[in-house]
């Protein structure tokens, strides 16, 4: 498969704490890419990195062979990568249709994209709205939702931009363990129509084992090991700094040992 | 705020609204007496001014300079016919919203990167320099100003008593035309903008939009209408001068207005100006010392019981009805 997006050499300092370290990475199109790692482990600053809202310290992005580092997080948008926040970011005196039909509006207007009519742009909103399980907030305000209505609301907003490559920045978090599968699921299956490469960053693995082609596992601002999931989440660094089950297990010999 | 449903019809609800005000004030203009048609058109002007402080408002910000632009359009009357002899009043409401709205394209390239505090701040200081500058400007009449005459309207003659019904007629066909196009403005991709900026200017840029070309854009709107408004006020009183212009004062009654009316619709700049008029010359008349403090009792009722200001009143009762 063909690069979509890749990272050459990354790093971020913010004075004496490098947040991103030497980042090197392929992403393959229409792929779906889970960042993983523990609080501070770059995962956040790769995804703001490549959508402009932080500028690397070094090295370069590459966006269909286009170098877009440092670029305004706007132009990034329209040349085609949308996200997501892990704190909903939303409009919140508007209504849900009216969130959604800013997106589609700011998207109809964009170079990169095909013009839509206003039936076509009204069709896209209801698509979206039924997609993401919106229909029965359809006319509140945004402010009034609940998280998991938020979180769901924020992605689509992110859609709503058509984007070729969509990052996700930890989609579940705020939103109870039963609904965490609904909505990966209601995300996959509206994104399943579409060409779109996928990043999300994830603290559930479960969620990540069941939706992603590949791992990025993250610690100290590295990627520590990239690969298929059931190989990545058996990886020995994975285990010990992400997941933490070496430390469980030493845990548990320190306290029969002690027991001894 | 919360309609799932776009109005993409002309003839909605607002416009239909507007065009019966439009309608009952022609037709009543004919048998009111002078000084209601003077005091109507000073509703109206101002009406078209905090038209544009709405604008600004819906994007989330508070210019406390739009006296500036209300002085570039007097102004840009005044010296029409002043020193050119150009005393149409079309040709002055043109020529004081084509000044200020490129006054606006310029100034605004600065002010679109301020926000909150800041962004009132500078347009203030812009206001206070033009109102400086007026006041050492002998040529212009410092600080009593000068007067002008307004002769024709469109070629037609303003003669007689049929002057100021004309004068009030064109002020509300103006009113119609500045709120017909808000309307639509706000019912448009870039009216729904203002409101996104308002609440969360990072997901805009997320989503591929400039906030500052929409901020600069919405402070030429709203500068030209101000511009437009000042022409008008010129026309009507015949009179300009920088302490009721450009002085902060006038700028900070704009805001006034715009707080007692509302942003929720354009016919509530035209409700606040027309009740702010009401009351200043009320109190003007029955407290002459006092007068100011009426419409400080005004203003914190308002902001009690109904802060979404006075037309949220008609928005409350359409909702319970």
């Amino acid at each position: 498969m063909a690069t979509i997006l890749e990272a050459k050499g990354l790093s971020k300092s913010f004075g004496a704490v490098t947040a991103a370290n030497d980042i090197n990475a392929r992403i393959e199109q229409d792929s779906v890419v889970g960042l993983i790692g523990s609080n501070g482990a770059g995962k956040t600053t790769f995804i703001n990195m490549v959508t402009g809202y932080l500028k690397p310290s070094a090295g370069t992005i590459l966006y269909q062979d286009r170098d877009i580092t440092g670029m305004q997080p706007r132009r990034v948008t329209q040349l085609g990568i949308c996200r997501s926040f892990q704190i909903p970011q939303l409009f919140n005196t508007l209504s849900v249709y009216e969130n959604i039909r800013v997106g589609v509006g700011i998207a109809g207007r964009s170079r990169s994209a095909p013009r839509q009519s206003e039936p076509e742009a009204r069709a896209q909103i209801d698509r979206l709205i039924e997609d993401f399980g919106l229909g029965g907030y359809r006319t509140q305000a945004a402010g009034l939702l609940p998280e998991g209505v938020r979180k769901a609301l924020d992605i689509a907003m992110a859609v709503a931009g058509r984007p070729r490559v969509l990052l996700l920045d930890e989609p579940t978090s705020g939103v109870s363990a039963d609904e965490k599968f609904r909505l990966m699921d209601m995300v996959m299956s509206a994104l399943a129509a579409q060409r779109v490469t996928v990043l999300f960053v994830e603290h559930d693995m479960d969620i990540v084992s069941r939706y992603t082609h590949r791992i990025l596992a993250f610690y100290e601002g590295r990627i520590i090991a990239d690969g298929e999931p059931q190989e990545v989440l058996q990886h020995a660094e994975v285990l010990r700094y992400v997941i933490g089950e070496q430390l469980h297990v030493s845990a548990g010999k320190e306290a029969s040992r002690a027991a001894d | 705020m919360n309609d799932a449903k776009t109005p993409t019809a002309f003839w909605d609800r607002t416009m239909i609204g507007l065009s019966a005000a439009l309608l009952v004030l022609l037709i009543v203009g004919l048998v009111l007496p002078q000084w209601a048609l003077s005091f109507g058109t000073v509703g109206v002007y101002l009406g078209i001014v905090v038209l544009g402080m709405a604008l600004l408002m819906r994007t989330g910000l508070v210019s406390f300079g739009q006296g500036l632009y209300y002085c570039l359009g007097a102004y840009a009357a005044g010296t029409l016919d002043h020193f050119f002899n150009l005393s149409d009043l079309l040709v002055m409401v043109v020529a004081g919203a084509l000044l200020a709205g490129v006054v606006a394209g310029i100034l605004g390239l600065l002010l679109a990167r301020y926000r909150d505090i800041f962004f009132a701040m500078l347009s203030l200081a812009f206001s206070m320099i033009l109102y400086g500058l007026l006041v050492k400007t002998s040529q212009l009449g410092s600080t009593d100003g000068f007067g002008l005459s307004v002769k024709t309207f469109a070629g037609i003659a303003l003669s007689g008593g049929r002057a100021r019904y004309l004068i009030f007629s064109f002020a509300c066909l103006l009113g119609f035309v500045a709120a017909a196009f808000m309307h639509r403005y706000w019912s448009s991709h870039l009216g729904r903008l203002a409101t996104a900026i308002r609440d969360n200017e990072l997901r805009v840029e997320y989503m591929g939009e400039s906030v500052r070309r929409v901020i600069h854009l919405n402070y030429v709107i709203s500068a030209t209408l101000a511009g437009i408004g000042g022409a008008l006020m010129a026309g009507a009183i015949g009179h300009v001068d920088p302490e009721t212009t450009a002085n902060w004062t006038t700028s900070g009654e704009f805001v006034f207005i715009a707080i007692l009316g509302g942003t929720g619709s354009v016919f509530a700049p035209f409700l606040g100006a027309g009740i702010f008029e009401a009351v200043r010359t009320f109190a003007l008349e029955r407290f002459p010392n006092t007068w100011q403090m009426s419409l400080g009792i005004t203003m914190l009722l308002v902001m009690i019981f109904l802060p979404g200001g006075l037309w949220s009143a008609f928005r409350a009762r359409r909702r319970t009805a």
